[in-house]
């Protein structure tokens, strides 16, 4: 994979790269690194991914200067960061639309895995780390939302713990030991920010073993074939890959920077504006959007434990699928019948994230219903049988060949590309 | 010297149970390590020292309620009218999702008095007076309705909401703890 014969040029370098080979691993990683020179605009979330992870942990850094985690002035200190701190409201709003960027991002990122098939054989194990990631997220994010010790936070944080109390016979004695009293009160916001300050090196830990993974069997692609081995069918990261990261970063933080600049409250809850009130729970509590597809399975159980079960039985799932997935092609291309459920799933889950918005009865409760069924049949029934019953259409090669033949094929793949 | 140690096959070797043992002494070290480790977390001293609190229900009027703080959690008292306690009583049990008297959740001849936690038992929120289909409360985080007895009715809570530990010390005094 990486170019053995690579040496550093300069005298230092080379110093420094034969005591340790930093520079080698540079080299080999991020600019020789063949990637498949079909890839598309999907794949450039990685590397936005990674802008997301370390935008977060600089802008938490500085947040952390000057906030204070205590029941008392966690809300006033988050005031004072906002009115009083030099370009305070500029770090906390990148901070805080930035969690919805890093969720938005990751959304496409896992979509982008589903219609390719990124998770199939040999790459499971990229799959699993980006799966223990995407909760690792869900926690940190969970965590920095409580800081700020408005209603949302404060209730917020009642709900999710309370959903360990659904553990028979050790549940409560779990919740007592996460609050670290008899309800969410200041030891558990201590904890929450020592926490959630841990979270995102762990992430980072994790996004270093999944993209060492990944640079194992290399990149899928579009049309999901394996690449040749004489390189015909690759291009060095560096620069082709490099600089179409970047101009997709570019616009992706266009986007980023209308959130910050012009709506930075818009992904927010007007409510943590009020300060935590342990006697008074708003009478509509919502967790943030990323989390409501969740929120929405949780509620339509009619049953306590049950609802908790599902809720994280549906992220877990997740971890199943190259192994419910039967069928041998990868992408959804050369997959006519899957690539109508993959759409469905993804109008699926923007129904059950409209739900989980909405307040749990009637007809809202009886849709969201309907959607939390038809999420695990997806993975549990059609994915499994799919396999089996679809006649997959025919597959190039090599992603080299039906350009240079020019065959039907690769219109097709074309044509279809999403 | 490894026939020396090994010339009995089928029993374990000096080697191997110096491994096992090791292996275990550091299990049993880590283990007294982890100990202090998570249990830091569970409710402190200074948590538990609040455990009672002291209510003054002189002013409160047939028909409605007061809510005094305990443990950083919400306590209805709710000074019930005659009718409510009626309506309570004739519940039969086995309408009731988590069966129970309502003379069981009252003191013996303070039938109008209703000491509760005020909290939902599905997942913690603080469910809203006087309102549900049950003339008691209703959750507004899931939905669940509770009648004048604090009973679960309706909706995903599992119990009825819970009872704590408290006396009357006087007619106009109660300690909840």
């Amino acid at each position: 994979m990486s170019d053995t014969n690579y040496k550093p040029t300069s005298a230092l370098g080379k110093w420094f790269d034969e005591r340790l080979p930093l520079l080698t691993l540079f080299n080999g990683h991020l600019m020789q690194y063949p990637t498949p020179k079909n890839l598309n605009y999907w794949w450039t979330f990685g590397g936005i991914l990674t802008f997301c992870l370390v935008t977060q942990i600089i802008t938490g850094i500085v947040l952390a200067m000057h906030y204070t985690a205590h029941a008392d002035l966690a809300f006033s200190s988050v005031e004072h960061i906002m009115r009083d701190v030099n370009y305070g409201w500029l770090i906390r709003y990148i901070h805080a639309n930035g969690a919805s960027m890093f969720f938005l991002a990751v959304y496409i990122h896992i979509f982008r895995a589903l219609f390719y098939g990124s998770y199939k054989s040999p790459r499971e194990v990229i799959w699993i780390l980006g799966i223990f990631i995407y909760i690792l997220m869900m926690a940190a994010a969970f965590m920095g939302y409580v800081l700020p010790w408005g209603q949302m936070s404060f209730w917020g944080a009642t709900v999710i713990t309370n959903l360990f109390s659904a553990i028979p016979l050790i549940g409560e004695s779990v919740t007592q030991w996460l609050w670290g009293g008899y309800s969410v009160d200041n030891p558990t916001l201590n904890r929450f920010f020592s926490l959630h300050y841990l979270i995102p090196f762990l992430i980072l830990g994790l996004v270093i073993l999944h993209i060492w993974a990944l640079h194992v069997p290399g990149n899928n692609n579009p049309v999901g074939i394996d690449l040749k081995k004489d390189g015909s069918d690759t291009v060095p990261f560096h620069p082709y890959i490099v600089i179409k990261d970047l101009f997709a970063l570019v616009i992706f933080m266009i986007v980023f920077a209308g959130f910050v600049f012009y709506a930075p409250n818009v992904l927010g809850h007007s409510d943590n504006y009020i300060p935590a009130n342990p006697l008074v729970t708003p009478s509509h509590i919502v967790p943030e959007w990323y989390l409501l597809p969740f929120y929405a399975i949780l509620r339509s159980v009619p049953d306590k434990l049950g609802g908790v079960v599902l809720m994280f039985g549906a992220i877990l799932i997740l971890a199943a699928l190259p192994w419910l997935d039967t069928s041998k092609v990868r992408s959804a291309i050369f997959r006519p019948i899957y690539k109508q459920f993959f759409w469905l799933l993804v109008i699926d889950v923007l129904v059950l994230g409209y739900m989980g918005a909405m307040p749990a009865e009637g007809t809202y409760l009886l849709i969201s219903r309907i959607a939390t069924v038809y999420y695990f049949a997806h993975f549990i029934i059609i994915m499994p049988i799919l396999g089996f019953m679809e006649k997959t259409k025919p597959v190039p090669l090599s992603i080299a060949d039906p350009i240079i033949s020019g065959s039907g094929n690769f219109a097709a793949a074309k044509k279809d590309k999403i | 010297m490894s026939d020396e140690i090994n010339n009995k096959k089928d029993q374990p070797t000096r080697r191997e149970f110096i491994h096992i043992a090791t292996t275990a002494v550091g299990a049993v070290g880590a283990g007294c390590v982890a100990l202090p480790l998570v249990t830091q977390m569970n409710p402190d001293a200074s948590v538990k020292a609040l455990a009672k609190v002291e209510v003054d229900i002189s002013k409160i009027e047939k028909g409605s309620q007061v809510t005094a703080m305990w443990r950083g959690k919400p306590i209805f008292i709710r000074r019930r009218t005659d009718e409510e306690v009626q309506k309570a009583r004739k519940v039969k049990l086995d309408e009731l999702k988590d069966p129970q008297k309502d003379e069981d959740r009252v003191k013996k001849g303070k039938d109008e008095w209703l000491v509760m936690l005020g909290v939902c038992t599905h997942l913690g929120c603080v469910p809203l007076n006087q309102q549900g289909e049950y003339g008691g409360w209703f959750c507004p985080c899931h939905g669940s309705h509770y009648d004048i007895s604090g009973r679960i009715r309706k909706g995903p809570a599992p119990k009825n909401m819970e009872i704590p530990n408290y006396e009357f010390v006087s007619d106009t005094k109660l300690i909840i703890g």
